[in-house]
């Protein structure tokens, strides 16, 4: 079988097995947020200081809040299926609007940080690896345990102590400096310094995670047969831990880390809130305060369809990487 | 059963069950001889696992202690505010905003912690052995449906899942408990499911079958009793997890607002940042160390349960 058919075939495979699940969040999601007590009309009322009850049957009215249960989960799926996610009554504005508007900090975030955990990660557990039992696998391994125990967002608060309080190197909040007008070159190095601390910040946990699977994997691949082949032709110790071992040894640690997708997105809630970072993170819990259903809603289906792409990735990197893999 | 007691064919298997349950299944393809106690010995044995327990221990102790130590309320007025730490000896860790000990909340912040990291990981885990030994066990098309409960709880970013729920509840510590627990058993349901459908066809499941017990006395007495070590290594770990999701509520501002818990504390500690930053510090390190001890416990753990690794290390 060729490689693009092995890919193409883990990809209808994949995007079938994906559409039940997809179902069952819609649905899961919608029955949870029916049993919040209260709903988008009080929240309104409470903060327009008077409504009548009138006003308030109008609001409900207006929002479609007063249909039966189950019409409201077919007029959701009915508007799902034309892309529409329905209106916020919070912001008055289409949910996708809102989304789409924060979702791209919060990839850019998140991208940023899963990338930094995992080259950090693999760096450090190829080191582990090469000089397993030795001194710089001792410390290694507890400085990962130590941040593996860490919250994110108390890692995001030391390093704003020390990194921006201490040293001034770094802006403290935001994602971009406020009202400085910056183009081209500038806004980008303007971006980037507004991007370490929380990067860093989500990426200790799965820097942690990245570097102890790295070293159990290539542990594991070291005592497998083509290494022992590949040491006896003659190749230099550099060349097997790249080429034979290291890239064996990314098979698992690609799996953990579209598996833990749902993770990063959960830590990048409370990230957003430390770092004042304007992304869906930070939206989900101003929704979740201001009871703004239809948002957290949309949230919460984006962030497991997210999941959902993010593990077929992973399965199509695998088919490309691994023509052992079968289509099952 | 005590009719058929001597004749031939029940001691026969006794012996198969007996043989059968005293190796676990990690030990079925180990070169090493199991031994009486072996898991305990490879356990004490590790450095990093006994400061683990220890670390542990002191916790608890002082969360057991906590009324005793500090009797008044921490969330009561103790002294000036914005007191620094090794100022006092009274107050060894000094006093945020509003004149509260910060020792005491540290104190008080860890029977939150662990309470809450303890019941939500039984939650979990109960949910979890549940569906997953069902799902293991009855395998076919209750297999496929529980299956893709547990996908769905999977996909749903965890944390996500726990803010809607304490949402939809109120912030009480029964509530967080609940929302962890059910946010979190997926794990617990596919390694019971995994070990259910290994030891389903094992002999002496078979044996029990031919001998006309019931499918609930089969999962709960024979299965399960094997299944139970990989589910005690996971369980420390959602210990530590539920307790680092707990901090992060707390943080946002979701807690119980009628406890003090080290996430409250450094939300608050927080707007300090600038000046007093070691308000934020202090309960943050006592976050890192209680579960950094609950990770040691489950690496130990895992290494004592898994004999093939016990040479190793």
């Amino acid at each position: 079988m060729t490689t693009l058919s092995r890919v193409g075939h883990t990809l209808q495979r994949t995007a079938w097995q994906a559409v039940p699940t997809v179902l069952g969040v819609v649905v899961l999601n919608f029955f949870l947020l029916q049993l919040v007590p209260g709903d988008a009309a009080d929240v309104i009322a409470a903060e327009s200081g008077s409504a009548t009850a009138e006003t308030m049957a109008q609001l409900r009215t207006h929002f479609g809040l007063d249909l039966p249960l189950l019409d409201r989960l077919l007029a959701y799926l009915n508007n799902l299926a034309h892309f529409h996610l329905g209106t916020s009554p919070r912001h008055n504005q289409p949910v996708l609007d809102l989304i789409g508007g924060r979702l791209g900090s919060t990839l850019l975030l998140m991208v940023t940080a899963l990338g930094m955990a995992l080259a950090v990660g693999v760096l450090l557990g190829t080191i582990m690896a090469t000089w397993v039992g030795q001194w710089q696998d001792r410390v290694l391994s507890v400085l990962a345990l130590l941040l593996y125990s860490t919250p994110g967002f108390w890692l995001g608060l030391m390093a704003i102590v020390l990194f921006s309080v201490k040293l001034g190197w770094l802006p403290t909040g935001g994602n971009l400096t406020i009202g400085a007008g910056l183009t081209g070159w500038a806004l980008v190095k303007d971006a980037a310094r507004h991007l370490v601390l929380p990067a860093l910040a989500m990426a200790g946990f799965f820097v942690a995670i990245f570097s102890r699977l790295t070293r159990a994997a290539m542990l594991e691949v070291s005592h497998q047969d083509f290494v022992r082949t590949a040491t006896a032709k003659g190749l230099s110790p550099a060349a097997i831990t790249l080429r034979h071992v290291l890239r064996n040894a990314l098979i698992p640690v690609t799996t953990v880390a579209g598996m833990h997708f749902g993770t990063l997105l959960g830590g990048a809630i409370v990230v957003e809130s430390v770092f004042s970072w304007p992304g869906l993170g930070r939206l989900a819990l101003e929704s979740v305060l201001a009871r703004d259903y239809s948002v957290l809603l949309g949230i919460l289906l984006l962030s497991s369809l997210l999941v959902i792409v993010a593990n077929m990735l992973v399965d199509l990197l695998h088919a490309w990487l691994d023509p052992r893999i079968q289509v099952r | 059963m005590t009719t058929f007691a001597n004749t031939p064919q029940s001691r026969f298997l006794r012996l198969i069950r007996a043989s059968s349950q005293e190796k676990p299944v990690l030990d079925a393809f180990s070169p090493v001889p199991v031994q009486r106690h072996a898991a305990f010995w490879a356990y004490a044995r590790n450095p990093a696992a006994v400061t683990g327990i220890v670390i542990l221990l002191v916790v608890a102790g002082l969360a057991v202690l906590a009324g005793v130590i500090f009797p008044n309320d921490p969330l009561d007025m103790a002294t000036r505010p914005l007191l620094a730490p090794l100022q006092s000896a009274e107050f060894p860790l000094g006093s945020d905003s509003l004149g509260r000990n910060v020792a005491a909340g540290i104190v008080h912040g860890a029977r939150v912690s662990l309470a809450v990291g303890l019941s939500a990981a039984t939650v979990s885990v109960l949910i979890g052995i549940l569906v997953g030994s069902v799902a293991g066990y009855f395998g076919g098309r209750v297999d496929d449906l529980l299956v893709r409960l547990t996908e769905l709880f999977q996909t749903v970013p965890t944390f996500l899942l726990v803010i809607v729920i304490v949402a939809i509840g109120q912030p009480s510590v029964k509530v967080i408990v609940l929302a962890i627990g059910l946010a979190s058993w997926p794990v617990i349901a596919r390694l019971v499911r995994a070990e259910f459908r290994s030891l389903r066809e094992s002999e002496f499941v078979l044996a029990a079958r031919s001998q006309g017990f019931s499918d609930l006395r089969i999962i709960f007495q024979e299965i399960l009793p094997n299944a139970l070590p990989p589910v005690i290594v996971t369980a420390s770990v959602l210990v530590a997890t539920a307790i680092l999701i707990e901090s992060a509520l707390a943080f946002v501002g979701m807690g119980d607002p009628n406890v003090v818990s080290w996430g409250s504390m450094i939300g608050e500690g927080r707007e300090q940042l600038r000046t007093a930053w070691t308000l934020t510090a202090i309960p943050g390190a006592a976050i890192v160390f209680t579960v950094l001890s609950l990770n040691l416990v489950g690496d130990g753990l895992n290494d004592a349960f898994n004999p093939r690794l016990r040479g190793l290390r």
